[in-house]
């Protein structure tokens, strides 16, 4: 599936419900599905930290494809993040810089990512397009 | 006193719904809500006085300039101030300090000088210090505070030396709500001929502020706390120091005399307000000091308690909830956690369901420091709410607890 395609099928999965809590629930479940981070990644070189929440993200690159691992102390932002990772996550560098996230708008969470509500998430997915950048310059 | 349904129908934002649910607005803390008079005083101002203060001849500036010093001396009486020329308007609590610590700092601290503050304090009372002692080679001494979230007095005590240049602590702490025995500071540190800062924020609109009985030396607050408009502040300062300080900004209006060689200052208090001041926020605040005056300010206070003791007992109540800050001497602030579930989960679900609570640090990294913890859930009342909204709060804890269950 492209990155358009899982955006597309997110965005068809949340519009099942009207209900804020309905959406909340959803992705509470998705953090709970969240595959585990390795704990030895855990780490400050790891962590992006926001003042309302935590994330930690790991690449992992095979020359071809870069994989992230992540976590949050929060669930609901550990929720958004799996969606992140689903969206980003087993992508060449090239497909995650010119993505364009739209779904979290298009979901309704658009306050998650905004710059002033520092919950790291923001800051996440920058750092994903700053790896795939850097794993682009080392295969130049 | 009015009843709760005419206090509540004095501020219209308290009708509205968010994702049609009853606004709970439990967020005082961090801003309160304006009542209809407070928006009519400034809308008044834009539509029929509009002009510049101390500047025009003309019959709109005159106006304005009247009615801002009118503010001035609303404030004045408001704190029990001895005179107008001690009360300079500011941005706010922010501004104030930061004015305060630069100029005292260029004129009274050298390398090796001492400032004390207490761990409760919010960063804007800990920045700008720390800022200013960086500049002069001085150094922060911090008084250490209990489990309850209260400041150790004797080890205040062991921290004034003949070092200390200046004390500056909150009247009450935005994080965890105590309030801070003031008298008790203010009397050590003058032992000392050491000055204190209070920084009101917290304790203006709680309360009767007397700055005279206080015997505080300099006194800072917000507008907006104090259910007046947003970006007017006020920085009380004995005249003595007030005469002996340089101002912290140069500009217009704050001069006597410019030529290219030397520039002399105005007289108290313009000398402190260079540019064009916020005048609307400083009559708007004003216009607040009337509505609290008219609702009368103990009567708040002794509503707000009980609202408090309600809360603290309803929330207490709640298994897995631990509220931080445990004070017999508290405002209306309950910063809590639930066990096992991260406060901005918390916060967001309350959101959803209508709830406005703070979460995170709350400017106030240390306190959370002295917890091991990240941050809490903050509810801050004050007159407007409810035991139901209380009630309502209580039920949405319950709730996120069974969604993280």
């Amino acid at each position: 599936m492209t990155i358009i395609e899982v955006q597309d099928n997110i965005v068809e999965e949340f519009s099942l419900f009207d209900d804020w809590m309905d959406k909340y629930n959803l992705l509470i479940d998705l953090g709970k599905e969240l595959p585990v981070i390795d704990p030895k990644y855990k780490v400050k070189d790891f962590l992006i930290e926001g003042c309302q929440s935590k994330v930690w993200l790991h690449p992992r690159y095979d020359g071809k494809m870069i994989t992230f691992t992540a976590d949050s102390d929060a669930i609901i932002t550990r929720g958004i993040v799996a969606l992140l990772i689903k969206v980003l996550s087993d992508r060449s560098p090239d497909e995650i810089i010119t993505s364009d996230l739209y779904f979290i708008d298009k979901i309704g969470l658009r306050q998650n990512l905004s710059p002033t509500r520092s919950n790291g998430l923001l800051a996440m997915v920058r750092q994903m397009k700053l790896y795939a950048m850097a794993y682009n310059a080392q295969n130049k | 006193m009015k009843d709760i349904s005419e206090i509540r129908a004095d501020f219209p934002i308290l009708n509205r719904k968010v994702y049609n649910r009853p606004l709970v607005y439990f967020d005082n803390g961090a801003t309160t809500q304006k009542p209809q008079c407070v928006l009519d005083t400034v809308d008044e101002v834009y539509k029929m006085y509009n002009g510049n203060i101390h500047r025009g001849v003309h019959f709109l500036s005159d106006m304005s300039s009247e009615a801002y010093e009118n503010a001035r001396i609303k404030v004045r009486s408001f704190i029990n101030a001895d005179k107008r020329e001690e009360i300079i308007f500011t941005s706010g609590t922010t501004g104030s300090i930061n004015g305060i610590a630069f100029s005292f700092g260029e004129r009274y601290i050298k390398q090796g000088d001492e400032i004390i503050l207490s761990r409760l304090e919010h960063h804007a009372n800990i920045v700008p210090w720390q800022m200013m002692c960086e500049r002069k080679g001085a150094a922060l001494r911090v008084i250490p505070i209990n489990e309850n979230g209260e400041i150790i007095l004797d080890e205040y005590y062991k921290l004034l030396t003949s070092k200390t240049r200046l004390v500056a602590v909150a009247q009450a702490s935005n994080a965890l709500g105590t309030v801070l025995p003031v008298k008790e500071i203010i009397t050590a540190a003058h032992s000392f001929n050491v000055p204190v800062l209070i920084d009101g924020a917290q304790g203006i609109q709680h309360g009767i502020v007397d700055v005279k009985t206080m015997n505080c030396d300099f006194y800072v607050f917000s507008g907006h706390k104090i259910y007046g408009p947003s970006g007017i502040g006020v920085l009380y300062g004995k005249e003595k120091w007030l005469s002996e300080l340089d101002p912290f900004q140069g500009g217009g209006d704050m001069v006597d005399k410019v030529t290219f060689e030397k520039t002399t200052y105005s007289e108290l208090p313009f000398k402190f307000e260079a540019g064009t001041m916020n005048y609307p926020g400083a009559i708007g605040l004003a216009r607040a000091i009337d509505y609290v005056l008219d609702t009368g300010i103990e009567e708040i206070a002794s509503r707000e308690q009980e609202l408090l003791s309600y809360a603290s007992e309803r929330l207490s109540g709640i298994k897995g909830l631990k509220i931080y800050g445990q004070s017999p001497h508290k405002i209306s602030t309950i910063s809590f956690l639930i066990k096992d579930i991260h406060q901005y989960d918390t916060g967001m679900i309350l959101d959803k369901m209508g709830i406005a609570v703070r979460t995170g640090t709350h400017c106030a990294q240390p306190v959370m420091d002295n917890y091991g913890i990240d941050g809490t859930v903050r509810a801050s009342l004050c007159f407007y709410n409810t035991n139901e909204e209380i009630d309502t709060l209580a039920s949405g804890i319950e709730k996120v607890k069974s969604m993280f269950a």
